[in-house]
């Protein structure tokens, strides 16, 4: 039997053993901070220097050439509002294609990755590694690799987010479909269905509502991937982006990045509407 | 037998078939229709999906003699990618370090946001916060900090502090730091509010309260969320050296402008493995915190 004293010094050991590994894990921490820091070229002095320039960026992405507060002349701000509305309505068709060519081909793609509609081991396997594939690999470098073969322009950019939401979605979807209820595949197999009947009435309809809603979170994400896939020069606003950010033309910054946000947050406010309603159907049903 | 499934005995379909097909018809008629007036609104809808698929195709240039001779020139480039090759030993030096420097602006932009991220969670929390207008302000704030991707966060800390990691450090710090925000301060909501009474009925502060009664649930949470934002920011630090912010992306997007491709598909599949590795690694670090908080 233990006596008290024993388990309060069990306790004690306990505790201090538990100690002993957090600052075990504090100091290794500490020692790839410090690694860390002096390969990543951070000094103190260096930001201290420059947290003012910090400041004065955003007091001067604020103003207008001529010195006022940009919200003073929004025309003069928003100068050249056709054109990047023009190129922001570029970004979000380009957003919209990929996303539907990368939700088609993971639709197709999701069925061979689900080990409850594919018994081959193999073609699961396989289907897993080229989604795993698609969606490590940044979509940015997809987009790199894409102009040098397309050349310049948003077709390029449509096809690095396509392929990345492939992945992504290829991924999710499958999940989705492993969950199913098999009743009603067993039913229609039970009728004399193929694989596609089987697919087309049994699957489909239990798992339509979750692919859209996956497919427009993905829509969301993909206005913001490519906002900035113009930095490469796959298309969309990131190539004036990038020159005005360059050039230092300080108030086209802010109304650029103004565009931005606030598209990419009507977008978020429309996309979870509409997803809450394919949600609420599938409870509904 | 035959009585009962007329259908499966081999004989040709007798009456009765024809009489459970007319049953069934008369019981279901919309399902024998073929396209009905039910599914009007989906054929909208998907009408409307793919106008606006063929007007962008046309609009973004998507001839099918450009993807034809896109794909045509892809197929060459994978072929001068095998196998991947860094060249020289003296070469594969410098990519390794290149992937140390990606680590390292990855492990010191998260810590930095996750040190920051703590307090200022607290005060973008329901329970904790001194009052509304400072929750309102701190939640907005984080939504801007997230709103801007970080690429540009790392072109316009580029232009403060200049090119190199260091930029790359404080882009990283800067979209962290609105997720983190976000994050802690859900994770803090969500927290048992007994403790915290328990702690107050005992005569302790509210600093105490959410020293003893908080942050003992909180820490699993919030490491765990650390270590897969660490993993996920190793990806972003690899990708920020295109804009010129240090790391191994610099020399990625240099090999594919000059068309080296056998070393570029070698870089890429560094960064691959090194991305697994430390998503292996904070999978182990995380479960064993995990583990700790079940105990």
């Amino acid at each position: 039997m233990n006596s008290p004293s024993t388990r309060t010094q069990a306790y004690a050991q306990a505790v201090a053993a538990k100690r002993r590994q957090i600052w075990l894990g504090l100091l290794v921490l500490g020692i790839s901070v410090l690694f860390a820091g002096h390969i990543a070229e951070i000094s103190a002095s260096k930001f201290l220097d420059n947290i003012g320039s910090f400041a004065s960026y955003f007091y001067r992405i604020a103003h207008l050439e001529n010195g006022q507060w940009v919200i003073s002349d929004p025309v003069e701000w928003f100068w050249g509002w056709k054109k990047w509305l023009a190129l922001m309505g570029e970004t979000l068709l380009m957003a919209y294609v990929g996303t539907l060519l990368g939700a088609c081909a993971a639709l197709v793609l999701c069925f061979l990755a689900s080990k409850n509609m594919t018994q081959n081991t193999w073609v699961v396997f396989a289907t897993r590694r080229l989604l795993e594939f698609s969606r490590t690999v940044p979509e940015i470098v997809f987009a790199l690799i894409f102009v040098v073969a397309f050349s310049l322009g948003p077709l390029p950019g449509i096809l690095a987010l396509a392929i990345h939401s492939t992945g992504a979605l290829g991924k999710l979807f499958a999940e989705v479909v492993e969950n199913v209820d098999m009743k009603p595949v067993d039913g229609v197999l039970a009728t004399g269905g193929h694989w596609l009947h089987k697919v087309r009435f049994a699957v489909l309809p239990q798992v339509a509502s979750n692919f859209a809603s996956y497919a427009l979170l993905r829509f969301e994400i993909n206005v913001r991937g490519a906002a900035v896939l113009g930095f490469v020069g796959a298309g969309g606003i990131g190539q004036t982006l990038l020159e005005v950010i360059r050039k230092f033309y300080y108030a086209d910054v802010s109304a650029l990045l103004v565009l931005i946000i606030s598209t990419v947050m009507v977008i978020d406010a429309l996309t979870e509407r509409v997803r809450h309603r394919l949600l609420g159907q599938e409870r509904a049903s | 037998m035959s009585v009962l499934h007329p259908t499966h005995s081999g004989v040709a379909p007798t009456q009765d078939d024809a009489q459970a097909r007319a049953a069934l018809r008369a019981r279901y008629p919309l399902h024998f229709q073929g396209i009905h007036r039910g599914h009007i609104p989906a054929l909208l809808w998907a009408g409307l999906a793919l106008g606006l698929f063929v007007y962008g195709a046309y609009k973004l240039d998507m001839s099918y003699a450009r993807i034809a001779g896109g794909l045509g020139e892809l197929g060459s480039m994978v072929l001068r990618m095998i196998p991947p090759d860094p060249g020289s030993w003296h070469r594969a030096g410098i990519y390794a370090y290149a992937m140390l420097e990606t680590l390292a602006i990855a492990l010191l932009g998260t810590l930095m946001a996750a040190i920051a991220a703590f307090p200022l969670g607290f005060l973008a929390a329901r329970n904790t916060t001194i009052n509304r207008v400072v929750k309102f302000v701190a939640r907005r704030s984080f939504d801007i900090l997230r709103g801007v991707d970080i690429l540009i966060w790392a072109l316009i800390w580029i232009n403060v502090v200049g090119l190199g990691p260091f930029a790359g450090v404080l882009a990283l710090f800067m979209s962290d730091l609105g997720i983190f925000g976000k994050l802690f301060s859900e994770a803090i909501e969500a927290a048992d509010d007994k403790p915290v009474e328990g702690v107050l009925s005992t005569g302790g502060s509210s600093l105490s309260a959410v020293r003893f009664g908080i942050l003992p649930q909180l820490m699993p949470v919030l490491l765990s969320q650390v270590l897969y934002a660490f993993e996920s920011n190793t990806r972003s630090a690899s990708i920020i050296g295109i804009v010129g912010a240090g790391g191994i992306g610099l020399i990625l997007s240099e090999q594919i402008r000059t068309l080296e491709l056998q070393q570029m598909a070698f870089v890429i599949l560094l960064i691959l493995a090194t991305v697994s590795l430390i998503d292996f690694c904070c999978a182990r670090i995380r479960f064993s915190i995990i583990g700790e908080r079940a105990r």
